[in-house]
């Protein structure tokens, strides 16, 4: 679990967060909405550690994150960021590298390592790229390949961020059932999603950020009923039953 | 697209072998043939110590056995250094000639020369130093306005025309500073001696073997700083540790074969084609691929217009250029790297 209590960041001469109180629990799907620019991202690389916080605390398990390595961060928690580098290696081999939290000098890879990095890309959908090289994949492809790498971590805890971005509708259904798939199995799942039918369809409890505060936190229920997503976006979102649940819309 | 995947060896041990047995092949040649030749028996019997005092034996073992040797080792820590440095920096554009290295060893060795001459043992530790100056000054620019890749290679090229500037300026006061001093600017190997070689050699090699045993790292670091520390790798200490050995490499070579920049450019980019990125084959098929290339060169400057000979700074930018080039032209709309 990490807990966030009064947490402030951001750049010099620029606060993004300010006083941001949240859990983040495992067994869950967490979530984050939130405007551009509202800080969603700020929020996943500070509480990981990737970007200095100005004040408040972040706990990792009770533990605070001065307490724990780089090492330690990244065996509890694993990260897939908005954009990656493109590097020319196999897709396997980039899978790979979600392992490297777990090796010891002189970091070679070994057989459960590579059985790890495959059992993640069959998880991602992606086992079928194992021997392609990076470059030559599809901006999707590419994005399942970084989530198998996420996989790969085998961590408590997954921040993802716009895991969504560059796929087609099914897959980003895929990615949400693979995100409850990963929370049944007793992991936390925290996703910064724009698609609000997606995140409210799929989710635990949502989080909504707005211009750096939390503006609410709940189950998607609540934060329906809440109006705070109206506010927050400038919009009236609307829904109606259908046989498979909430369908979620925008009024004018 | 598909070139990509065609374009990579698969078997990359196969690749290695025939990249040492070319380097193999162009030291011998380096060691047979030349304005008398000897052919490779007697090199063997030279070698082993069983032909001293002959004529033979004080060409190859004064003349040509140094400068084959030196080929050997500047070509592999030249490129093996430019490989960790794009590596690092996640910048195709960087080398050592580039981003300062060559140029701050280059100063490092000019102001040895003209204040220290009767230490010349120690000017590949001061090469060393010089190479560290430059690299580490570049970084750090580069961080201050934002470590973007053009800002790192448009520092890189600003640090390096200052240091140029002040080797010039070193040789105008102290003439005899630099050895050969055209040679040093445009790197060639004519006149080296075992006494040179070795110190450089004890700088170069300790700095290859632990940068060979850190590419678990360097493939982490070139995800990028951010997704480095996220997979728990101390990103900015291990970047400034490869610096330091890529600087080693860099400015041990510098050393002794002058602003031999070239080398350290396109060797990585050619076996980032062949090899791929992965760190491990990538700087030991740059290393091979290095040596090679320099032996060739280096057999080709002695032999192109004997019996006069050019540096091989000179071969390796009028025969390396075009093939740089055409290989940029045949890579063309086929990368989507960035």
């Amino acid at each position: 679990m990490i807990e966030l209590k009064h947490l402030e960041a951001g750049y010099p001469g620029r606060t993004v967060l300010e006083d941001v109180t949240l859990a983040l629990r495992p067994g869950k799907v967490l979530a984050l909405l939130g405007p551009n620019g509202c800080g969603k991202s700020t929020l996943l690389r500070t509480a990981l550690g990737l970007l200095p916080r100005t004040g408040g605390e972040i706990l990792f398990d009770g533990a605070p994150i001065e307490s724990l390595s780089p090492r330690q961060i990244a065996q509890r928690a694993a990260y897939l960021p908005q954009s990656r580098a493109v590097p020319n290696i196999t897709a396997l081999r980039m899978v790979l590298h979600g392992r490297f939290p777990y090796l010891t000098y002189p970091r070679r890879y070994g057989k459960e390592d590579y059985a790890m990095a495959r059992r993640a890309l069959e998880w991602a959908g992606a086992a079928e790229l194992e021997e392609e090289f990076l470059p030559a994949l599809s901006g999707g492809q590419r994005q399942r390949v970084y989530l198998a790498m996420a996989l790969a971590q085998d961590t408590e805890m997954i921040l993802m961020d716009e895991p969504t971005a560059f796929l087609d509708v099914r897959r980003q259904l895929e990615v949400m059932a693979t995100a409850r798939r990963l929370a049944s199995e007793g992991r936390g799942v925290v996703l910064v999603l724009h698609d609000l039918c997606l995140a409210l369809r799929g989710a635990d409890k949502a989080a909504v950020l707005s211009r750096g505060r939390l503006a609410a936190v709940g189950t998607p229920e609540e934060i329906y009923r809440s109006g705070v997503l109206d506010e927050a976006f400038g919009v009236t979102l609307r829904r109606f039953q259908t046989e498979s649940g909430w369908q979620y819309y925008f009024g004018g | 697209m598909r070139s990509w995947r065609t374009s990579c060896i698969r078997n990359k041990r196969r690749f290695f072998a025939v990249l040492a047995l070319l380097a193999v092949v162009f030291f011998l040649l380096n060691l047979c043939l030349g304005a008398v030749y000897v052919p490779p028996g007697e090199i063997i019997q030279v070698l082993l110590g069983r032909m001293a005092d002959t004529p033979q034996a004080r060409i190859v073992l004064l003349a040509r056995l140094p400068r084959a040797c030196g080929c050997l080792l500047a070509g592999a820590a030249l490129a093996a250094s430019g490989a960790v440095i794009q590596g690092v920096l996640h910048n195709p554009l960087a080398a050592p000639n580039i981003i300062g290295v060559n140029a701050g060893a280059g100063l490092a060795a000019a102001l040895w020369g003209a204040l220290l001459p009767e230490a010349a043992g120690l000017a590949p530790l001061a090469s060393f130093l010089g190479a560290l100056a430059g690299a580490f000054l570049v970084l750090f620019i580069a961080e201050r306005t934002g470590a973007s890749k053009m800002t790192l290679v448009l520092a890189g090229v600003a640090v390096s025309s200052m240091f140029s500037a002040a080797i010039d300026g070193v040789v105008t006061f102290v003439p005899d500073a630099l050895n050969g001093y055209s040679d040093f600017r445009v790197g060639g190997l004519a006149n080296l001696s075992m006494a040179r070689l070795l110190p450089a050699a004890w700088v170069i090699l300790p700095a290859l073997a632990v940068t060979l045993t850190l590419t678990g790292e360097l493939d982490i670091l070139t995800l990028g700083t951010e997704a480095a520390r996220s997979l728990g790798l101390p990103a900015k200490g291990l970047r400034l540790v490869l610096l330091a050995l890529a600087a080693a490499m860099a400015g041990g070579a510098v050393s002794f074969c002058g602003l031999l920049g070239f080398v350290g450019l396109i060797v990585p980019h050619i076996m980032r084609r062949l090899a791929g990125e992965e760190s491990l084959p990538l700087l030991v098929s740059s290393a091979l691929g290095g040596a090679a290339l320099l032996a060739a060169c280096d057999l080709l400057s002695r032999f192109l217009f004997a019996p006069y000979e050019l540096p091989v700074g000179i071969v390796l930018s009028l025969g390396g250029g075009p093939f740089f080039i055409w290989l940029l032209l045949r890579q063309r709309g086929g990368r989507t790297h960035d």
